[in-house]
């Protein structure tokens, strides 16, 4: 197990500074001058000069990477062109809220998500599984701006249930929670259409096969027989498309925190952007990427608890 | 004579939806007694693995539909017993062991826990004492090392392995009867005769009742003591071992005799029966076996013919039965 882990953290380096690179190129050759920026408007062409010559803006591109990842390798992020505030203290203000809104969305879709489709499944072709598929289809289909725009209307504005503005402190106040709980329930319909069409999918398949048969030729009840030997195995692919979607998921979030104002990083990647921040959109993108490779690497170690198949190799 | 442990009586089970229903098992009648061993010998298609699933209440309905008869177990007609008790009934004091070895495991599972399961299911027994019973049945089963196998997934054993865990599974709770579908058929032949002595020996030791299901009269010929041949859903012959291999009436089954490759006769072609099972749902007036029987006529072929006794305890559904000087 240790050793699955080693690896996947040593594979995850390459993947890292592709990131590292593509995140770099593509702050170069996006629109806005970051010299500008820090100068302002309304500074004459000699100050942008200036602060351009200062900032080493003029040097081959390979020679402004090569100093970006020697200083990134000393913990360096820089500054944010707009607050002046160091890239690492507005990342670590933002990420909090990011990891909650995460928790938040997936504690209540996952297991929402593998509940419905197991439903849809065992009383396949019935009305429950009718109904539960359509929603389904609607969450994969619904752009999510859409859906957060909806839930503001009705849970927000007219019936006046939850606030939808901001964060209002952790996750274990009151008000926190309440805050939370829009942008949570939007995200997590997003989510939860994908994972209840694959564990419906999944469950009908293991319960036909042998093994199956077998659980039910030991006398075990139906609920133990859909439980223990259709669900636990039906869960290795659903598993792997939840690591799947936890990208898709990142970037719903750039949206609803945006919708929200909730202030997490996909907001600051978004501000960030539109400002030309580049430092701090390096930043942002950097911490993205960490946290795909992080999902996908706990996926892999859940993939081994739950079939001890892969474990063994 | 006391009651069979098992009695088939007229089994009918129909497959299909609305008006594509068609009957997989016809009028099936057998009877096992206890600590005997009864075969079930037919090709592919004929209704035999349906019959057993039958037994255990297993067909899946739908499709599936169990259209007449019954099946008593013990005196109780398990087609009409309500789901609770035939779960007690399942893995208790009938064990079920399957064809496929490879994939009747589950995975996720190991040998001793799929053990220790079915235990829990019939008895109180703690997890300590399911355990040790577990690794005793490992033993019982001759699986080399059990202590450590207990834990072992089934991916990490054999074929032939795994198909000794599953008769561990079968017996566990001391079944009165066994239910083997073709239990030997997908190992190869040297494991096939170790486990057919296995199986031999644990029910000279524990005298339960084999329903041994299969396609191969080799295995029928060494291990039961009575067979019933099937054939398109029906029975058509029913008779002890030595009388079906020594006169064996039915056409099919003089078919299927000549058809099993024989080492002291050279013979460029193996036998084999023309043309092929009729499929379940052409309805036929009369016996199922006419279209590829040499005897047949117009009788034949428009009234099907019951299943009668030409000697004590030798039944065959043929108009031309007893046939003399049938070469077996």
């Amino acid at each position: 197990m240790i050793e699955t882990i080693v690896n996947r953290l040593l594979l995850s380096i390459p993947v890292l500074l592709g990131v590292l690179i593509l995140g770099f190129v593509l702050v170069q050759v996006a629109p806005g001058d970051p010299a500008r920026v820090l100068a302002g408007p309304m500074a004459p062409p000699e100050v942008v000069a200036t602060i351009r010559e200062r900032m080493g803006l003029d040097d081959p591109i390979v020679v402004q990477f090569m100093r970006y990842m020697g200083r990134l390798m000393q913990g360096d992020l820089g500054r944010s062109l707009i607050s002046n505030k160091t890239v690492i203290s507005e990342l670590g203000a933002a990420i909090g809220p990011t990891v909650e809104l995460m928790f938040a969305c997936l504690i209540w879709s996952i297991p929402a998500g593998i509940a419905m489709g197991t439903l849809a499944a065992v009383w396949r072709g019935s009305l429950v599984d009718r109904v539960i598929m359509a929603f389904s289809v609607a969450g994969v289909s619904l752009p999510i701006f859409f859906i957060c725009l909806v839930l503001i209307q009705y849970l927000g504005v007219k019936w006046q249930l939850l606030p939808f503005i901001g964060r209002g402190g952790p996750l274990w106040t009151v008000d926190g929670l309440r805050h939370i709980a829009l942008p949570a329930l939007s995200l997590g319909l997003i989510f939860i259409g994908p994972v209840a069409r694959m564990t419906r999918s999944s469950v009908l398949e293991v319960l036909r096969l042998d093994h199956v048969r077998t659980a039910r030729a030991k006398g075990l009840s139906e609920r133990a027989v859909i439980l223990r030997h259709g669900l636990r195995n039906a869960l290795i692919p659903v598993i792997t498309l939840i690591g799947l979607q936890a990208g898709y998921l990142l970037g719903g979030a750039v949206v609803t925190e945006t919708i929200f104002s909730y202030p997490g990083i996909g907001r600051l990647a978004v501000g960030a952007i539109l400002s030309a921040d580049f430092p701090l959109t390096q930043g942002a993108i950097l911490v993205l990427a960490l946290a795909f490779i992080l999902i996908n690497m706990i996926v892999d170690i859940l993939y081994a608890l739950l079939d001890p198949r892969v474990q063994k190799k | 004579m006391a009651a069979p442990l098992l009695s088939v009586e007229d089994l009918r089970v129909e497959f299909g939806v609305d008006r594509n229903v068609f009957p997989a098992v016809d009028g099936v009648s057998f009877a096992v007694d206890r600590g005997a061993t009864l075969g079930i010998v037919g090709e592919s298609g004929c209704g035999k693995s349906v019959t057993s699933l039958a037994i255990m209440r297993l067909v899946s309905v739908p499709p599936g539909r169990y259209a007449g008869g019954a099946i008593r177990f013990d005196g109780q007609d398990l087609l009409r017993l309500p789901e609770s008790r035939m779960r007690a009934l399942r893995g208790g004091r009938m064990g079920m062991i399957f064809q496929e070895p490879m994939t009747s495991l589950n995975p996720v599972y190991t040998c001793g826990d799929q053990i220790v399961e079915s235990l829990k299911v019939h008895s109180d027994l703690s997890a300590r004492a399911a355990r040790d019973r577990a690794i005793e049945l490992l033993d019982l089963v001759r699986l080399p090392s059990p202590a450590k196998r207990v834990d072992d997934y089934p991916h990490q054993l054999s074929g032939g392995q795994r198909q000794r865990v599953m008769i561990a599974l079968a017996l566990a709770n001391d079944p009165d009867l066994l239910i083997a579908d073709e239990p030997t058929t997908a190992l190869d032949v040297t494991i096939q005769a170790q486990i057919l002595e296995l199986m031999k020996d644990l029910q000279d030791r524990t005298g339960t009742a084999i329903l041994l299901i299969t396609h191969d009269l080799g295995v029928v010929a060494e291990t039961c003591d009575e067979v019933v041949v099937m054939y398109a859903g029906t029975v058509v012959e029913q008779a002890p071992t030595a009388a079906l291999f020594g006169d064996p009436q039915h056409p099919y089954t003089v078919g299927l005799m000549a058809a099993v490759p024989r080492i002291d006769v050279a013979a460029d072609r193996l036998a084999t029966i023309e043309g092929s099972v009729p499929p379940p749902w052409q309805v036929l007036a009369g016996c199922r076996f006419a279209s590829r029987c040499p005897l047949a006529d117009d009788r034949c072929r428009n009234e099907p013919p019951p299943l009668r006794a030409i000697a004590p305890a030798h039944r065959v559904a043929c108009w031309h039965a007893p046939i003399d000087g049938a070469a077996a």
